[in-house]
């Protein structure tokens, strides 16, 4: 604890100065630029700028890094609320209430809520990158392939949040997302499956493709065929600021966002993609009954914050493996780690001790990064939410555009872009008929993931199912897991009864 | 984007072209193009990098131009190449063995046959580790456990087929038992492979050296043997002074298209042969910890060739070819 205060005032002593202070506002700058991009992620961005290290001293470069690194993720939402067209996968459950209140003329505090509770999250992150770092990672570690597949089965509990209305329509949207994340080279036999022959499906189905073809050009696609001659509807803007109830209602969810995230963002095979889900799960379950109604349908605060704590106190959480073990647990953290190599740096569990300079540099660096990007978006949001009041039909096609656009920009292939469309297509037509579309993403992103650690786990135990009951944490997340899918109807069959 | 680097690629080539004249070097090609079957920042990337680096500092090439086509161990990449470039005598592939198991777990219609071989540039051992917390304290201890009941010695590493996959094939070959009892479990990528092994969730891994040296270092791996055939670590014996008969390297170098002319083909040859002669060749391999591998023509050809059938031999076994 004295160590990591006397380390953080060695830090912020180096990253106050001006050249540093700089290089951390250029990569503010830069982060958030490729987060609000659509396929431009932060891991491609700092591989672009690699080369970088051959000319600047290490501190800088990673200061550079850094604030691209937590500048995509404050950058991520802002298209996920704005145009329904999320930048990473991170940021896709923050599009699900943040699209429907930015269409209800509540966008601005959707836009608010994000950037704070990014901040919130952040800072936590943050926080527990600078005391907890090397204590959460080693109990990180004590989690294996089973406990993962169960924290995975615990998440998809958290579908039953987006089913909709008709539950034989909201499996059949979340079996086409099975289906579709199986298509690729299979990780544990190195087969391809249902790649068609064509060698861009070897590497699976990009699922920010996905989620931007459902979400951005299936809707465009269903306004432009359902669309009727009448008078442009132009969208409300709304209130730019978040009003006292707001700010009350954020509070919480920043919070329990935050400290879900952090731990997921830690664990070696976490990602920042399960915590958005079980905290736009529990934040439905959560909110106070008069604002319950808005879940799905007006966009709900709650459903914004919560979300978007989590993505980014998990970002944070991803450092903590990086920076004490040496461990790249993401494709950021992967090309970070190459970037040290360029420095004839090698990051190991002795990080810390061998370069403890620049790793707290580092670590000061990210809270400076935190505060500018706040003071940077919180005044772009009143600009941001300007972008609604362009007429229908233009904004629908320049939403068109856009992803078109992010989508070559993943992988330069043509094969995404028919891909784009034709998923935009079914998306269409989902939509038309009422089928979810979220149930497709995330199915996407969790079964693969679950069939692999399931897989994992079943090697290591040779084909023993009972891994999964055995091993005391994993048994504990299951009857979680089951408690959160029959305990609310127990309980409501409970109540029926008592008041009959 | 990659327009772009391209022009900002030929800006600076021509400034270093420039620069050369007194570099004494002759100039053996005007541009070069570069295609590199993964993402930037991987080994592949590093390695074709490193060659624009070192041979326009000295003059051989004008200018480079780079293309990045990621996924699949090269298997996205590879086919693009070999149809685009097609007889072309300026364009070079960066790949290696990761590849060569790669075409074949995924039954690629392309394969490494398609490429014409140019030069083998570098390799990297492989290591064998238990977790610190292991009751199995030396490579003896392993192989009687793995001899015993392969299926109970869970062992970690990357993509299934790929190099570290090989390797506990061939340990278990030499052995006496099937390459298909071990209980292999495929990771993606290093991270999670590393803290599986580091929490002691499979009994021991397999990785490049270089993935691995720092856990090593600080106590949290135990290492028991490399892979190459001398020793890359004096402190860590090789597998075959243990007695067991198995080398296996991530080997990487460049190729260059199908159909070109023998004369062309020659050209690179050369071309390569005088990039690694320079002193900063020799200066690089040493700030990269990349071991030389330096191999080509005949020799090389050779060199894939039983490469290619001792992976295929391992796959066919496994089930994955």
């Amino acid at each position: 604890m004295m160590d990591s205060i006397a380390g953080l005032q060695l830090g912020f002593s180096h990253a106050l100065t001006l050249t540093n202070l700089g290089w951390a506002l250029l990569g503010c700058f830069l982060g958030t630029a490729v987060g609000v991009l659509p396929g431009i992620g932060p891991a491609l961005t700092i591989a672009l700028l690699l080369p970088i290290t051959f000319k600047v001293e290490a501190t800088g470069a990673f200061i550079l890094f850094c604030g691209v690194f937590y500048g995509a993720m404050y950058g991520g939402s802002t298209t996920s609320i704005l145009l329904n067209t999320p930048g990473e996968s991170g940021s896709i459950i923050t599009a699900l209430e943040g699209a429907k209140m930015a269409r209800n003329g509540r966008a601005g505090p959707a836009l608010a809520t994000a950037a704070i509770g990014s901040f919130v999250a952040g800072t936590i992150g943050t926080l527990g990158i600078s005391f907890l770092g090397p204590v959460v990672v080693d109990l990180a570690l004590q989690l294996g392939p089973a406990e993962y597949f169960s924290l995975m089965l615990l998440c998809f509990v958290t579908v039953s949040a987006v089913l909709g209305g008709s539950a034989l329509r909201g499996l059949t949207s979340l079996f086409l997302g099975l289906l579709l994340g199986l298509v690729g080279i299979d990780l544990q036999t190195g087969q391809p499956r249902m790649t068609l022959g064509v060698p861009e499906l070897l590497d699976g189905v990009n699922v920010v493709l996905v989620a931007v073809a459902l979400f951005a050009v299936g809707e465009t696609l269903f306004m432009a065929w359902r669309h009727t001659s009448a008078a442009p509807v132009v969208r409300p803007v709304g209130g730019i600021v978040m009003s006292r109830s707001d700010w009350k209602r954020s509070f919480w969810p920043w919070i329990r966002g935050s400290l879900l995230g952090f731990p997921f963002g830690v664990m070696p095979a976490g990602g920042t993609e399960m915590p958005t889900m079980l905290s736009y799960y529990a934040e439905r379950k959560l909110v106070k009954p008069e604002h319950a109604g808005e879940f799905g349908t007006t966009g709900a605060i709650e459903g914004v914050a919560g979300p978007e704590a989590a993505n980014n106190a998990a970002a944070a959480g991803i450092l903590v493996p990086m920076l004490t073990l040496g461990l790249p647990t993401s494709a950021t953290a992967a090309i970070m780690l190459s970037a040290f190599q360029s420095y004839g740096i090698n990051p190991g569990p002795l990080l810390f001790e061998q370069q403890g300079a620049l790793v707290w540099t580092l670590i000061a660096s990210l809270y400076v990064a935190n505060i500018m990007l706040v003071v940077l978006n919180l005044p772009l949001v009143g600009l941001w939410a300007r972008i609604l009041k362009i007429p229908q039909p233009q904004l629908y096609a320049g939403i068109l555009v856009f992803a078109t656009i992010g989508t070559y920009g993943i992988s330069n292939s043509v094969t995404d872009l028919v891909l784009l469309y034709v998923i935009g297509i079914i998306g269409m037509f989902m939509r038309r008929f009422d089928f979810p579309t979220a149930p497709v993403v995330i199915g996407m992103i969790l079964g693969p993931m679950a069939e692999q650690a399931m897989r994992q786990a079943l090697t290591i135990s040779e084909g023993n199912w009972l891994t999964f009951v055995e091993r005391p944490v994993s048994l504990a997340i299951l009857a979680l897991a089951v408690a959160a899918l029959v305990g609310p109807r127990l309980w409501a069959a409970v109540r029926r009864r008592a008041s009959a | 984007m990659s327009s772009r680097r391209s022009l900002l690629a030929a800006v600076t080539g021509l400034a270093a072209a420039a620069l050369a004249g007194d570099a004494g070097a002759q100039q053996r090609l005007a541009s070069l193009y570069m295609f590199i079957p993964a993402g930037p920042g991987g080994g592949w990337d590093g390695l074709g990098r490193a060659i624009e680096q070192v041979a326009r500092q000295a003059g051989l090439v004008g200018t480079f131009q780079f293309e990045n086509v990621g996924g699949a161990g090269g298997s996205v990449g590879l086919p693009r190449f070999v149809g685009q470039r097609r007889g072309r005598p300026d364009a070079l592939m960066v790949t290696g063995s990761i590849m060569v198991g790669a075409t074949l777990t995924n039954r690629t219609p392309v394969g490494m046959k398609d490429l014409t071989p140019v030069a083998r540039l570098t390799e990297e051992a492989g290591v064998v580790v238990v977790p610190a917390s292991s009751d199995i304290k030396d490579l003896a201890g392993l192989l009687a456990a793995l001899k015993a009941n392969p299926g109970g010695v869970s062992v970690g590493g990357g993509s299934a087929g790929g190099t570290d996959h090989i390797t506990l094939g061939l340990i278990l070959k030499s052995l006496g038992r099937s390459a298909k009892d071990g209980s292999y479990v495929a990771f993606a990528g290093g991270g999670p492979a590393q803290a599986a092994i580091l929490g002691a969730q499979v009994k021991a891994g397999i990785s490049g050296l270089s993935e691995f040296a720092e856990q090593i270092k600080s106590g949290r791996m135990r290492a028991l043997a490399t892979t190459g055939q001398e020793r890359t670590d004096p402190a860590i014996p090789t597998l075959t002074e243990s007695g067991t008969d198995v080398v296996m390297t991530n080997w990487r170098g460049v190729f260059a298209p199908p159909g070109i002319r023998p004369d062309a083909r020659d050209k690179l040859v050369a071309l390569m042969t005088e990039l690694h002669a320079l002193p900063a060749w020799t200066e690089l391999l040493k700030t990269r910890d990349w071991t030389d591998a330096f191999l080509t023509g005949e020799a090389f050809t050779a060199f894939l060739a039983e490469d290619v059938a001792k992976t295929e031999a391992v796959l066919k076994e496994i089930g994955l070819a």
